[in-house]
């Protein structure tokens, strides 16, 4: 059983952080993430304060500097185009390195590297301290529609039994002597791709089925419902709140 | 005292036009166990869908507990009703064993410490109390199959229904279910291919042949007449004679 590969994000503790209501988790991280983006590019200091505020939150979660470096390559494609853009930008040029640079290209560059890094920090930080069921039943909390709720809880928990699937697909075709090596062989992974989607789609019905023997009326019941004291929203608050102290600091020191 | 179960001149057809039963009769008496067997495509499948209304009855009645099923009475009817089906894996579709336990129950309106205590007493009841916090997924196919078994018991259901129950299971876990099933006291229906299964654990036998009840008689009886057996293409395992 290929049990538990998504949850590879996840480090399982009992820290501060751990502990807050997922909710108020996201909303933090939601919030932290607006006033980033909110932070006129030129203004670094706040962007060096905002990285201090994520390096104590990942000091408190006990989440490893390394752990988080290695969830940030999902931020390579904006890497990828962040560095063109000194290359392809116009306007006034400085020479690096024998380089004609552009200085706008620059700035655009820092502006998405450093907003990105920032945010996706503040993610892999939420997903680390929180787990992907919880992540869920806070976004339900949030008031996202249920239905959407149950869609993702449902992949949540098929989504082993589909690898399982396509992984017994996979044996029972190279035992039958199947390599793809090349172009030609994509139909054949094309209609195994087919096959899975159809024994997923008659699970579905079958699930579906199990739900209504069980009662099920379209509304998932509520078991165990999230709450969250105002402490606890005090203490999620604090990193957006510091985030914002430290936007206006910077604020009033330039102007 | 009125039967767990009464199915009526049952008949029903796909809307494909295929027939598959052709007028089922049968009365399964409180407290009982029973077993249904039959061939691949008997029509097995298709009854027990009857039992719940999932599938309407294109002609005749069935009755649980006196209530017969109908539009209005299928939220009581899946309560007294507990299907188990033969994949625990489309059984368990919640994060955790609790979630899931707690599913059906939740689902009848309770909540709190009633719901609580309805989890933790179906779970006990199979043996598997230690996993509640568990996602399904990671635990063992017998361990799945058991939790299946306790998501409907917590539903206080007044017969249980297993599609296969020993499908699948190694023998420990498969002598295991036995003796789980035997320490229940529920009315149950256990539709399975399992011969020697069927006679350990079940007095009575129907055989569902064509659409309709063939053959309905105690265990021993049905799997010694050899004629009977090989008329519904029914087959006791290499070396197995019934005591």
């Amino acid at each position: 059983m290929g049990a538990g590969h998504h949850h590879r994000i996840y480090l399982a503790g009992d820290t501060v952080v751990h502990r807050l209501p997922p909710q108020c988790k996201l909303v933090a991280v939601a919030a932290f993430a607006l006033v980033v983006v909110a932070t006129p590019r030129a203004w670094v200091g706040a962007f060096g304060l905002y990285a201090l505020l994520l390096a104590v939150t990942a000091r408190v979660a006990r989440v490893p500097f390394a752990f988080v470096l290695r969830r940030m390559v999902i931020e390579i494609p904006f890497v990828v185009f962040a560095v063109a853009l000194p290359f392809i930008g116009f306007g006034e040029r400085v020479s690096f390195l024998g380089t004609a640079l552009s200085v706008e290209g620059l700035w655009a560059a820092w502006n998405i590297l450093a907003k990105a890094s920032l945010g996706v920090i503040a993610s892999v930080l939420l997903a680390a301290t929180t787990e992907p069921r919880a992540m869920l039943l806070g976004a339900q909390r949030l008031r996202l529609p249920s239905l959407l709720v149950q869609i993702m809880m449902f992949m949540l928990r098929y989504m082993d039994v589909i690898v399982d699937e396509m992984r017994r697909m996979r044996v029972a075709r190279e035992s039958r002597g199947f390599v793809a090596r090349d172009i030609r062989h994509v139909p054949v992974i094309a209609r195994s791709a087919g096959a899975l989607f159809i024994r997923s789609y008659e699970r579905g019905e079958r699930v579906h089925l199990a739900m209504l023997s069980r009662g099920y009326t379209g509304v998932m019941p509520v078991i165990g419902e999230l709450t969250a004291s105002f402490r606890q929203w005090l203490v999620a608050g604090m990193l957006p709140g510091a985030a914002l102290l430290a936007l206006l600091g910077t604020w009033g020191l330039t102007s | 005292m009125t039967p767990s179960l009464e199915v009526s001149r049952l008949a029903y057809a796909y809307p494909d036009g295929t027939q598959a039963l052709f007028g089922v009769n049968l009365v399964i008496g409180r407290g009982e166990r029973v077993a249904l067997l039959g061939p691949n495509g008997a029509g097995k499948t298709t009854l027990v869908m009857h039992l719940n209304g999932i599938l309407t009855p294109g002609h005749g009645t069935v009755t649980v507990a006196g209530l017969p099923v109908a539009k209005d009475s299928l939220r009581e009817i899946r309560r007294r009703v507990g299907l188990v089906f033969q994949d625990p894996d489309d059984q368990l579709f919640m994060p955790t064993v609790r979630e899931d336990v707690a599913f059906g129950p939740a689902n009848l309106g309770i909540g709190g410490e009633e719901l609580e205590r309805r989890v933790k007493d179906a779970l006990e009841r199979v043996g598997m109390l230690e996993v509640i916090d568990r996602p399904p997924h990671h635990l063992s196919f017998g361990q799945r199959r058991r939790v299946a078994v306790a998501t409907v018991l917590a539903m206080s259901p007044e017969i249980l229904v297993l599609d296969e129950p020993s499908s699948n299971l190694d023998p420990a876990s498969r002598r295991e279910l036995a003796e789980i099933l035997r320490s229940l006291d529920v009315t149950v229906l256990m539709v399975t291919h399992d011969l020697p299964y069927a006679m350990e654990l079940c007095d009575r036998a129907l055989v569902l042949s064509g659409g309709v009840i063939a053959a309905d008689g105690p265990t021993r009886e049905i799997l010694s007449d050899a004629a009977l057996l090989a008329a519904h293409r029914l087959e006791l395992p290499y070396g197995f004679a019934p005591p």
